[in-house]
Formats: C-alpha cells, sequence, structure tokens
C-alpha cells in the first residue's frame, strides 16, 4: 500500500480535493476512476479505502441497480431532480 | 371499487396465463380490506397505485419509471434498488417504490415459518409485493419507501438471520441447483460451495469494487439445470474424471422394457404412447460423440471420447451413474446481448476438485486471479465476457496461469501465424551469430 493510501486523512483529503475538482462537470464516478488518484496501489485496497469513506459519511453510493458510482455525499444530482434545478 | 380505470391491464388478465394483473388486483384489495389489522407503514394504496401507474405507461407507450438513486442501507453499496416515479401527485402511493434483494439460502430451501415471517414484515413495511425469485436468485421484495429500508435491514439481520442479496458493480448473490441435497446427478455439494462462497466473498458482496456486475451460477451435473453455462461470469458446472458405471443388467431391462424401468425415469409417460423403448434409436443414436455400443446385451462407452452431455444417463438413470471421481468444470464470460450479443462461457478449467476440507483452495485461487485482472484491466461496465473478447482467452489463461489444452479449442485455427511472446522461445529473441554462422553460410 503507498504512503498516501495508508495515511487515512491524506487519502481522503487528495479524493474530496480530486472530486471537488471534477465536480463542475461531473458528480458521480466509477471506482476505477479513483485508481488515477493512487496510481501506486492495487484496486482492492483503493476499493476498501474508498468503501470506508461511504461508511465515514465522506462519500455516498448511487446505484442503478445494474452499476455503482461514488460521489461526495449530498453532491450532484439527487434522485428528485433530472438536472434541471 | 379500483382506485384507478385499468382496461388495458384488465384485457391482460383475458389471456390464458395466470396473470400478474390479478395477482395485484387481489393484493390492492387485500390491503384496502386489512382483516388482519396490519399497521401499514407505507401507503395503503401502494399497489393500487402501482396498477395506475401502469396503466399510464400503457396508453401512454413511455415509462414512468425513474430507476437508480441514492438510496440503500448503512455500510452496503448494494441490495437496494432505488425507484421512483414521475407522476407522484397522481400516485402518491409509489412515489418512492424501491426494490429489495433478500440473499436466498443456497438451494432455495425454506422452512415455512422464515417465508410467513418474510411476508409478514413486507406486508408491514412494504406493498406485500414479491418476486420469487429474481434472475440472480433473490427473492425480490418490490416496493416500500425510503425511510423503511434500514427498518427491514434491521429485521432480517437480528430478528431472521438473514442479508440482503448483491446488486450494482457487486458480486451478485451466488445461486446453484439442489445439487446433493436431493439430486442423484450431481457431481458436488452445490449448496455446501455456494453458502461458502457467500461467506467467502462478503466483502464484494455488499461493497462495490467492480467494474459492473459479476454472477457466479453452480451447477450440480451437466444438465445445467440453473443455466449457469449462459447465465453467470463464472459458472461452475460439476463433472467427473472416471468411467460412466454401468448396471449391465439394468440396460437389458431397459432392453426388454421392463415397465419398472421406464426411459427417462418416466418423465415423458402421460404424454403420448412413445412406443417400445428403443435404445438404438434413442440412446445410441443420439450420443453426439457415437462413443456407445451395444454387443451381445453388453453395453460400452469410450469414455474417453465421452463430452459428458448426461443424454444416456437421463434415459436410462437406474443403468447408468455419474464417474466416481468427480469435481467441477469452470467456465468463464457468459452474459446477456448489451454488446456484441449474448455470449456463452468458454471452458477454462476442464476438471477443478471440489474439497471444503481446503476451504476450496484451487476454485479460489481461479476466482481471485480472474477478479485482480478484471478489475485492474475491465473498462467501466465492462463484463468479463467482454475483456476476454477484447484481450484474447490467451490472456485469461495467463492471468490465471492455467496452461492451454485441447479443450480450450472450439474449432481449429484457421489463421496459420502464430505470434510467440519472447519467453516462449527457447533462448528468446538474442541468439549467437557465431554459432548460426556454423551450420549456415553468409
Amino acid at each position: 500500500m503507498s504512503d498516501l493510501l495508508d495515511n487515512k486523512e491524506a487519502a481522503t483529503q487528495a479524493v474530496v480535493e480530486w472530486l471537488n475538482k471534477k465536480a463542475k462537470t461531473k458528480s458521480k464516478f466509477y471506482i476505477k476512476d479513483f485508481y488515477k488518484i493512487f496510481p501506486d496501489d492495487k484496486p482492492r485496497m483503493i476499493k476498501k479505502v474508498v468503501n470506508k469513506m461511504v461508511e465515514d459519511g465522506i462519500l455516498e453510493f448511487w446505484s442503478s441497480g445494474s452499476t455503482t458510482m461514488y460521489g461526495l455525499k449530498g453532491g450532484g444530482i439527487q434522485h428528485s431532480s433530472e438536472g434541471e434545478n | 371499487m379500483a382506485k384507478h380505470e385499468t382496461p388495458l391491464l384488465d384485457q391482460l388478465e383475458s389471456g390464458p396465463w395466470p396473470s400478474f394483473v390479478s395477482d395485484l388486483k387481489c393484493q390492492a384489495e387485500k390491503r384496502a380490506k386489512n382483516e388482519e389489522g396490519i399497521e401499514f407503514q407505507i401507503p395503503v394504496d401502494v399497489v393500487e397505485d402501482l396498477l395506475g401507474i401502469l396503466e399510464l405507461s400503457y396508453k401512454h407507450g413511455r415509462t414512468h419509471w425513474k430507476h437508480g438513486g441514492i438510496v440503500g442501507v448503512f455500510g452496503y453499496g448494494g441490495g437496494v434498488i432505488g425507484r421512483y416515479c414521475d407522476q407522484p401527485k397522481n400516485f402518491p402511493g409509489v412515489e418512492a417504490f424501491h426494490t429489495m434483494r433478500v440473499n436466498q439460502p443456497a438451494g432455495k430451501y425454506y422452512k415455512t415459518d422464515y417465508l410467513r415471517t418474510l411476508c409478514d414484515l413486507w406486508d408491514f413495511r412494504g406493498s406485500g409485493v414479491t418476486n420469487m425469485h429474481g434472475s440472480t436468485g433473490d427473492i425480490i421484495l418490490l416496493g416500500t419507501t425510503t425511510k423503511q429500508l434500514e427498518e427491514i435491514f434491521w429485521t432480517m439481520t437480528h430478528d431472521m438471520n438473514q442479508d440482503l442479496g448483491g446488486s450494482g458493480s457487486n458480486l451478485r448473490t451466488p445461486s446453484d441447483c439442489l445439487g446433493e441435497s436431493r439430486c442423484e446427478y450431481s457431481c458436488y455439494d452445490t449448496n455446501a460451495l455456494v453458502h461458502f462462497l457467500t461467506n467467502e466473498y462478503q466483502d464484494e458482496l455488499h461493497r462495490p469494487a467492480f467494474p459492473y456486475k459479476f454472477k457466479f451460477k453452480l451447477d450440480g451435473c451437466p444438465n445445467c439445470c440453473v443455466a449457469s453455462i449462459a447465465r453467470s461470469d463464472m459458472s461452475f458446472i460439476g463433472t467427473w474424471k472416471d468411467d460412466i458405471r454401468i448396471d449391465q443388467d439394468a440396460v437389458n431391462k431397459y432392453v426388454e422394457n421392463d415397465p419398472a424401468y421406464p426411459a427417462n425415469a418416466g418423465a415423458h409417460k402421460g404424454s403420448k404412447d412413445w412406443g417400445p423403448f428403443d435404445l438404438e434409436k434413442e440412446v445410441l443414436g443420439l450420443c453426439p460423440t457415437k462413443c456407445m455400443k451395444f454387443e451381445n446385451k453388453k453395453l460400452f462407452i469410450d469414455n474417453a471420447n465421452c463430452t459428458r452431455c448426461m443424454h444416456c444417463i437421463n434415459v436410462m438413470p437406474r443403468a447408468l451413474k455419474i464417474g466416481k471421481e468427480t469435481g467441477c468444470s469452470i467456465l468463464c464470460g457468459a452474459k446477456a446481448p448489451i454488446l456484441d450479443g449474448a455470449q456463452m462461457g468458454s471452458l477454462l478449467v476442464p476438471f477443478i476438485e471440489v474439497n471444503p476440507d481446503n476451504d476450496y483452495e484451487a476454485i479460489t485461487e481461479v476466482i481471485e486471479n480472474i477478479w485482480d485482472w478484471w478489475m485492474e484491466e475491465g473498462k467501466n461496465r465492462e463484463r468479463l465476457g467482454e475483456l476476454i473478447m477484447r484481450q484474447g482467452f490467451q490472456k485469461l489463461l495467463e492471468v490465471t496461469g492455467i496452461d492451454p489444452m485441447p479443450q480450450h479449442v472450439a474449432y481449429p485455427r484457421t489463421n496459420p501465424y502464430i505470434f510467440w511472446k519472447e519467453d516462449e522461445v527457447p533462448g528468446g529473441w538474442e541468439r549467437d551469430v557465431d554459432e548460426y554462422r556454423k551450420h549456415h553460410q553468409r
């Protein structure tokens, strides 16, 4: 595991910063998108850390039923709107 | 009187088959009467509104459902599928109508009191409408509100020892046939393996880790009652290594048309008069590899050429039995036709031992090698079968450390060129020119 992924606070900060940077264009991300933040780590380890962030209330799942995505909690389009505010 | 007029749905009831519309109407009426005095936690007219919105969809020729959302239970990335309707003013009962997937037990064995408790819970906190079972094998509970999800989950996990199933980019609930618990053809204990895989891969079931869905399905024998070969990313099909066991006396009883030895164990009796049993026509002539013969009242099977199609065993179950050295085959990559058409599983491991004493380590090693590759290389929403098509079956063999073998070949190659890799060629790409010149002039 890389030092970045191993350090919970630093990893969280890196994820939140990355998601905020993308927030203007996108609010939901595939698990693979998180691999870019931690290029030196194995997918399984990244998934564990990212799922912990969901448990901690920093991120939230969005699921279509067939695919699951991740986003910042409360961010982006919620179910009740379809981009029309 | 019904809350909504449903002439188009009513017409569906006129067909010859059991109708889901009739079932829904029955459930709507049951909720309206509420003879059991249930304190419904979601609108009492949820099923009336469900019928109403379905009628509207038929009328408009378009759906009024939105699927997907943020709903779920704490810590789980699957098991709940958000459903909302886009006509909440007209149909408030189904404004939120979420689906819950409940992990069915191995072999789908239930006690009746379990089913009653589950249905009571669903009448109390949901619509009471179920789907037994969904394609994944789960018990599907159709229709509840967001507020009820955690309550239902708490009751299931604390009072019923029951977990949710998989959905989204997770491992889906593993599914199996009855296996050895009821079937003499089963080559391994499917129920034990499905139970083991469900427990072993809890994290993958509940916390999304994959590019897309991933399904395990287990069949005890090549009859493939679960159709795992067509419906799962990884299919485990029971098979055997040694010879089909033959009881020659029983074979002759079939040939003599002894009434205690009906073909196919009597499964086709009664539909019409099929005439006397004809071994040549019904068994030997239908063997796909023609590896059988019957001479001097003795049946011979050339087992080396048998493909374990099960036909002869199915026709004469009292005379022929599966071999004693049993295990399973693993096939990979089946999927439904979203991209590139539907695909059947490709044989990866012709025979693997199914050994609970070492926690099925031979099987879990194959699974985890495949997952590591797919998680690394799979594109978003790419099924394993599509990755195999994109990078090649050879790559799958490399990542699983399995040597190519004749059983992997579907048909002889049509291209005369072979592209070798450096490590596959003795000495690699480097060569000693002086050594070469000893044998070849300039």
